[in-house]
């Protein structure tokens, strides 16, 4: 994992110094002197070696500083930090709705196959990995908030959010008891997490319906059959356990993927998050802030599958 | 042509290789198919925002353009972006994974290590770094998904020759004496061939996606070019009204993106018995 990381310092490294604008004098700005470039330069450490410059990063990032936004003027870390909750409270959601509908449309469907049941699962899927997130999102926006008008159009809240506990919205109304703000939050995140938790829980229908039958026809569950054991608690107890761990191997990946589309999906509905923080960067050309994000993503990417390794080998017993 | 005639037989394949086909009739002929081709690059705004009629098939854009004469162009850029980026994405990410595979020494832990580095982003927050940083044009779109992109083929390869590198038809070549490029080439790589293509199939899709996603942001080539995600991006500002501004794209992206997920679909089972999606 650390060789991973320090690649991937390096690798947003390279990419930010193949800029080929000059970075000193966009942050001198447009009317600076020669002599007032070259102090500017002086000053942020670019005249040094590559190789210097790139020490430099390794150590400024791994004590925590991203350095400083060229827009918001404030440590792009804060920021992100700030950030952080708004995108895990989308996140979170999305991924326990596309678990809790998506693995038993795929245990059902694997169990009835060739049914109704299973050709209308398969459309679906089929659409929902297809369908581009930010499509998805305008086509519930234009339905939900301004036809029907049932769920505002953007944003996260009316005016303030609750006081900080966790910064996740919903949580902080619920501990405070603030039955007003949780329906509030509740309404203002039905939308985004709707449209990132469809290819979410297309992917896991995917897999667990595949998973299912590849046990099905395993030789332990004729075995099983074949002594008597009644089909109900064949399926309940054998088949969905060892079916539901590749499944969890997928969680890791399919968490990346909801961060990837939080960027565009958080731009539709204006959501204060970190993809449309990065959005924002990208439009202000602030790439000390991108690299950062991207970075960052990293981070809790590697960070992610670590934990499904770990919760992978606790539950099956093949890996220990 | 037997593999061709197995995959017509599957119904969603079939479908997904007509509308492959349309995609690929409709960007050849582009121009006489189009009902105003001139609106690709001219404005006409006495006739902005109209809706779906019999003059404009999918109604009309903030500046007056025809929306179905604009998708067909787009058709194009999609079919040249997902096919280079991908194209390129294959010739660095086989041999790569050939040479990871075969060899077992530390450069080759190098390339995979270096790989690594690349999957440990989601592609599209990586692609967005690129792009940004090369600016709005279609070839550094292209470069950005490149770049991103060659390591799902690098690990794929690389899995796959390392488990057909103790075969017997491996080691009988080598004792004829046959090069390590010839092993690779002539031995290894048409034994792993049949999933390379099913990746590259459905990888196409992922392709457009991502591409479409950067067109949304800003990234994509600029305007007039008739993207399609930038297309979506520019509907925004005329919602609700114009419900068909934001529609038309969207459903050609999701056409055909499923195209390309049903055909790969399809060739997994005709090409790979061992992953048919009825036993899977």
């Amino acid at each position: 994992m650390p060789p991973t990381l320090l690649g991937l310092v390096l690798l947003v490294f390279a990419i930010s110094h193949v800029v080929p604008a000059d970075p000193a004098r966009i942050m001198a700005g447009e009317n600076a002197t020669p002599e007032q470039v070259a102090k500017v330069r002086h000053d942020f450490g670019l005249d040094l070696p590559l190789p210097v410059q790139f020490g430099h990063y390794v150590r400024d990032v791994v004590v925590g500083d991203m350095g400083t936004s060229l827009f918001t003027q404030r440590p792009v870390a804060d920021d992100l930090l700030e950030r952080l909750p708004a995108t895990f409270e989308l996140a979170i959601y999305a991924m326990v709705l596309a678990i809790l509908i998506g693995v038993p449309l795929g245990v059902v469907a694997a169990l009835h196959r060739n049914s109704l049941l299973d050709h209308v699962v398969r459309i679906v899927t089929i659409g929902g990995l297809a369908m581009a997130a930010f499509w998805l999102a305008i086509l519930l926006q234009l339905l939900f908030s301004m036809w029907l008008g049932v769920t505002p159009v953007q944003g996260r809240i009316d005016g303030w959010g609750p006081d900080p506990i966790t910064g996740f919205y919903t949580l902080d109304a619920l501990l405070r008891g603030d039955w007003d703000t949780l329906g509030q939050a509740l309404r203002y995140l039905a939308l985004p997490v709707t449209t990132l938790a469809l290819p979410a829980m297309a992917t896991i229908v995917r897999f667990t319906r595949a998973g299912v039958l590849n046990v099905m026809s395993s030789n332990f569950v004729f075995y099983q059959a074949a002594m008597g054991i009644p089909r109900r608690r064949v399926v309940w107890k054998y088949i969905l356990r060892s079916a539901l761990i590749g499944t969890l191997t997928q969680i890791g990946l399919i968490f990346g993927t909801l961060i990837a589309n939080a960027v565009v999906v958080e731009t539709v509905f204006d959501w204060p998050g970190l993809g449309s923080y990065a959005v924002g960067s990208i439009l202000q050309s602030d790439y000390n802030a991108i690299m950062s994000f991207t970075l960052f993503i990293g981070v809790v990417f590697i960070m992610t599958n670590l934990l499904v390794d770990v919760a992978q080998a606790v539950l099956d017993p093949r890996g220990r | 042509m037997m593999v061709f005639r197995r995959l017509l037989r599957d119904r969603s394949a079939l479908l997904g290789l007509i509308i492959l086909a349309t995609l690929i009739v409709v960007a050849i002929f582009a121009y006489p198919l189009a009902t105003f081709p001139q609106d690709v690059t001219s404005y006409d705004p006495p006739h902005r925002l109209l809706p779906p009629s019999v003059t404009y098939w999918f109604g009309t854009d903030r500046m007056g353009g025809d929306i179905y004469s604009r998708l067909l162009f787009g058709a194009r850029l999609t079919i040249l972006i997902a096919v280079v980026a991908t194209s390129v994405s294959v010739l660095i990410g086989v041999p790569v994974g050939l040479l990871a595979g075969y060899y077992n020494n530390r450069f080759s832990d190098l390339l995979m290590r270096v790989s690594d580095i690349f999957l440990a982003v989601p592609q599209i927050v990586l692609a967005i770094a690129i792009a940004q940083t090369l600016g709005p044009a279609i070839h550094n779109v292209i470069l950005a998904l490149s770049i991103t992109y060659w390591p799902f083929w690098a690990r794929l390869v690389y899995a796959e020759t390392r488990s057909v590198k103790n075969e017997v038809f491996i080691e009988a070549a080598i004792a004829l004496g046959a090069s390590p490029l010839r092993v690779m080439v002539l031995h290894v790589l048409p034994s792993i061939a049949s999933s390379v293509i099913v990746r590259t199939t459905i990888g196409m899709g992922g392709t457009i996606l991502v591409a479409a996603a950067l067109g949304f942001l800003g990234l994509g080539p600029p305007p007039p070019t008739p993207e399609w995600g930038r297309m979506i991006a520019e509907s925004r500002g005329f919602l609700p009204q114009a419900w068909w501004y934001a529609a038309a794209p969207g459903m050609a992206i999701l056409l055909v993106v499923m195209g390309f997920n049903l055909l790969g679909d399809g060739l997994r089972d005709v090409l790979d018995p061992r992953m048919r999606r009825d036993v899977r």
